[in-house]
């Protein structure tokens, strides 16, 4: 007798559990030859809400971690990618793509990981600075992460797009609620799980699945999201996005393309979710004395 | 040198047995009247439009008067640009770009911007005159303060010009093109200058609108600026109200708007600005917390309070408009600060003696004394300087509230004006929570002598700016700006060239 394959339940990621919707809504997404690819978790106002608590709860001790650990934790996320690797291949193949098609996407996703773990004890020097006041003072300009950051991941891929946007994100301290592609929900779920795997403080990342046009709103209307990073290709939404953002005024960025190319790396795309400190902090000032010692 | 020495310490004796018999120190010193001379200062009747390297007649012909908010007398009257005027200024600031400005070089850019930074230092007296008579601030303080800085923040950015490859590592950058900028009436010269220097050296042109309330020295910059032979359409001036801003932000061509104002009229932009691709920079308003540690120096730290709060009559963005003092020196602090309040001289702007000038506008005035009511009513005790006021113009007494409550309307919304709210901690974790507690984040204040508790502080403090046993110090090379609600972007230092460049990755 031929043995019952176990199908997995999708369900979405929230501080660090992986509860079904509070709305008990599922949705089916098509792959291209009209296959139902999953019962998806058609995720409500409410989760979003919820997500968007762990977050907060994660932010603090999050960003107060050392840029060490979170390399290190960042690292780990690409480790346990790695060994998770033929279950992306598949279920990226389930979504339509080809195997090598699926086997590069997934390469490349690795890989990201691995560039972005490597930044985080980095990004700091790049782009911060001592500024030569002309008062007794040391004054420096340094980066801090913005708090908690809305993502809404890219519609036309799967993995590559989710990886492209948290990544940057959480190795600048940040913590995120992420809508994953509607259409192609699969990987962003398993990447959950690896997430969930590789030491990541629950409420880091919390993902959920559903619907962009349902939950546009929510992203921009959240007075405790600090800001919005719109991977999305809707024009619609992005202005929506921008519109509604001065109820607190939200930072709303916006990527186009899906950040699939080998390319679509870079430091820069930390600094966009970092705002920038400057302390004054006083230096004695000793009559007579010179630096000529 | 051994005799000069000796004769030095009989002078000091003699002084100041002679001053305790000039001076009762129990009472508030008198100062003589030390006014600074104006007869240098020419104002013009009227001012026109600078669009296109020329001064123009606004095309409704109509203008405002812009008075002196010390003495309500009129100083000279003003074009109030419409929607028409601004299109002109777009018009040839889009030209200047085209077709001169981008095609300069970087060096010959910077060298522009350095001849504005001199010339502007060669009239740095009539600047500061005009400004404290149009703004109502103190002669001192636009002396030593917002001219200077002025100056040096363009001697800084001419610098950057040829350079900007340097700030951005392994990223080619590029011009914006036209950038919209809006300022507002409480630094209004030093404002032209953070919004005008480093949208020219990263090679922008501008269309700027001061605020109606103090426009004459972003004209008297529009002259130097035309002394300077800048090239017609890079720099346009365009003086109206409300609505001649907006007409700048809602201008298809602009590419770029920068505004600092209130976080209400920010929102307001945020959302016009909203899918149109305009880059923006926005920084706004604040709540800022002051914060006194038992072991700070306390005389040094009440003096940096009063500054804090009272610098600029308090229409500072940043200003340290609440005080959390740790209970144990609380009671200390406060007397200090109601003694240090009583000796404050609050009069005449252009008088060398004078720490408190004028309220900018009878519109601010008003909201100030809205807010000093409100204060009153939900309960707060209110401590006003016993000094006199002049009887004419807009002038209100330093005034400070204990016994504040956090949800207080006093504690939370910003009022821009000589108004502190005092509110108490025991706990650093205690201060810190209540310190975070408000929409803004523009600027906080750390006073200990503890330098390990400053960085624990300067980290955990959402606030863009963060200054340690010191206050309301500004500097071109240091990025200003906020979190949250009080905007976004800075201004100043190396960053704040990223407002007005895009990037290619």
């Amino acid at each position: 007798m031929e043995r019952l394959e176990i199908l997995k339940t999708y369900k979405i990621f929230i501080g660090g559990q992986f509860p079904r919707t509070e709305s008990g809504r599922y949705y089916s997404p098509m792959n291209k030859k009209g296959e139902a690819l999953a019962n998806m978790c058609l995720s409500s106002k409410k989760d979003h809400r919820n997500a968007v608590v762990a977050a907060r709860k994660a932010f603090g001790s999050w960003s107060e971690r050392t840029a060490f650990n979170r390399g290190q934790i960042l690292y780990r996320i690409a480790e346990m990618l790695e060994g998770r690797k033929s279950q992306f291949v598949e279920e990226l193949v389930k979504q339509g793509a080809t195997a090598p098609k699926a086997t590069a996407e997934v390469d490349l996703a690795i890989d990201r990981c691995v560039y972005y773990a490597g930044w985080c004890d980095k990004y700091q020097q790049v782009f911060s600075s001592v500024n030569p006041v002309a008062s007794s003072h040391f004054n420096f300009s340094a980066l801090e992460p913005m708090g908690v950051v809305g993502i809404i991941a890219p519609q036309t891929n799967s993995l590559i797009g989710l990886v492209s946007t948290i990544l940057p994100v959480i190795a600048g301290g940040n913590s995120c609620v992420v809508l994953a592609a509607e259409q192609l929900p699969l990987c962003a779920i398993t990447f959950a799980e690896v997430l969930a795997t590789s030491d990541l403080p629950g409420g880091v990342v919390n993902i959920l699945t559903g619907s962009e046009k349902e939950l546009i709103d929510a992203f921009h209307a959240h007075m405790d999201i600090n800001a919005v990073l719109y991977a999305g290709e809707n024009d619609e939404h992005a202005r929506k996005l921008e519109e509604g953002a001065d109820c607190n005024v939200k930072r709303i960025i916006r990527y186009v393309g899906g950040l699939t190319k080998t390319t679509d790396e870079s430091p820069y795309y930390i600094n966009d979710f970092q705002e920038v400190k400057t302390t004054w902090h006083p230096i004695e000032h000793v009559g007579g004395a010179t630096s000529s010692y | 040198m051994a005799k000069n020495k000796k004769s030095e310490t009989v002078d000091k004796k003699t002084v100041i047995e002679q001053s305790n018999e000039l001076f009762d120190f129990n009472g508030v010193w008198d100062y003589a009247p030390s006014p600074e001379g104006t007869s240098h200062v020419k104002l013009k009747e009227r001012y026109d439009l600078y669009i296109d390297g020329k001064f123009v007649a606004p095309s409704s012909g109509k203008y405002f008067k812009t008075v002196n908010p010390a003495t309500d007398e009129e100083l000279a009257e003003v074009a109030y640009g419409n929607e028409q005027d601004v299109d002109k200024a777009v018009k040839a600031a889009r030209v200047a770009y085209e077709t001169v400005w981008s095609k300069l070089s970087a060096k010959e850019r910077g060298k522009y911007i350095f001849r504005i930074a001199r010339l502007m230092q060669e009239k740095a007296r009539e600047l500061a005159v005009v400004e404290t008579l149009d703004a109502g601030k103190t002669i001192r303080e636009s002396r030593d303060v917002d001219v200077p800085l002025a100056c040096n923040h363009f001697f800084y950015y001419a610098g950057w010009a040829d350079k900007l490859e340097y700030a951005f590592p392994n990223r080619k950058t590029q011009a914006l093109g036209v950038a919209g900028q809006i300022i507002p009436w409480n630094f209004p010269l030093l404002m032209a200058a953070w919004k005008i220097a480093p949208a020219l050296a990263a090679g922008n042109t501008v269309v700027l609108k001061p605020a109606e309330t103090t426009p004459l020295t972003a004209m008297l910059l529009a002259e130097i600026i035309h002394e300077s032979g800048l090239p017609a359409g890079v720099v346009n001036i365009v003086t109206g109200y409300g609505d001649t801003g907006a007409a700048i932000v809602n201008h298809p061509d602009v590419n770029k708007v920068a505004f600092t104002g209130s976080t209400n009229v920010g929102k307001i932009i945020q959302k016009a600005v909203a899918g149109t691709g305009k880059k923006l920079t926005l920084e706004l308003g604040g709540k800022s917390a002051n914060i006194i540690f038992e072991d700070a120096p306390i005389d040094q730290a009440v003096e940096g309070v009063v500054n804090g709060i009272f610098f600029n009559q308090g229409h500072v963005c940043c200003a340290g408009s609440r005080l959390f003092v740790q209970e144990s020196v609380a009671d200390m602090v406060i007397q200090k600060l109601k003694d240090r309040l009583d000796t404050l001289y609050v009069g005449n702007p252009l008088d060398k003696n004078t720490d408190i000038g004028a309220i900018n506008s009878k519109a601010q005035m008003e909201t100030i004394l809205k807010y000093i009511e409100i204060g009153k009513n939900e309960g707060a005790d209110i401590y006003e300087s016993k000094c006199s006021i002049p009887k004419k113009g807009n002038f209100i007494r330093p005034t400070l509230f204990t016994d504040v409550a956090q949800s207080s309307r006093i504690a939370q919304e910003e009022i821009f004006g000589p108004v502190l709210s005092v509110q108490t901690f025991r706990t650093i974790d205690e201060v810190i929570q209540k310190a975070n507690n408000t929409p803004f984040g523009l600027a906080a204040g750390v006073w200990t002598d503890k330098g390990s508790r400053i960085f624990n502080l300067t980290t955990k403090l959402r606030a863009g700016v963060v200054w340690a046993n010191t206050y309301n110090k500004f500097d071109p090379t240091s990025p200003f700006g906020g979190y949250k609600e009080s905007g976004f972007g800075r201004e100043g230092g190396m960053h704040g060239l990223g407002a007005y460049l895009k990037f290619e990755r």
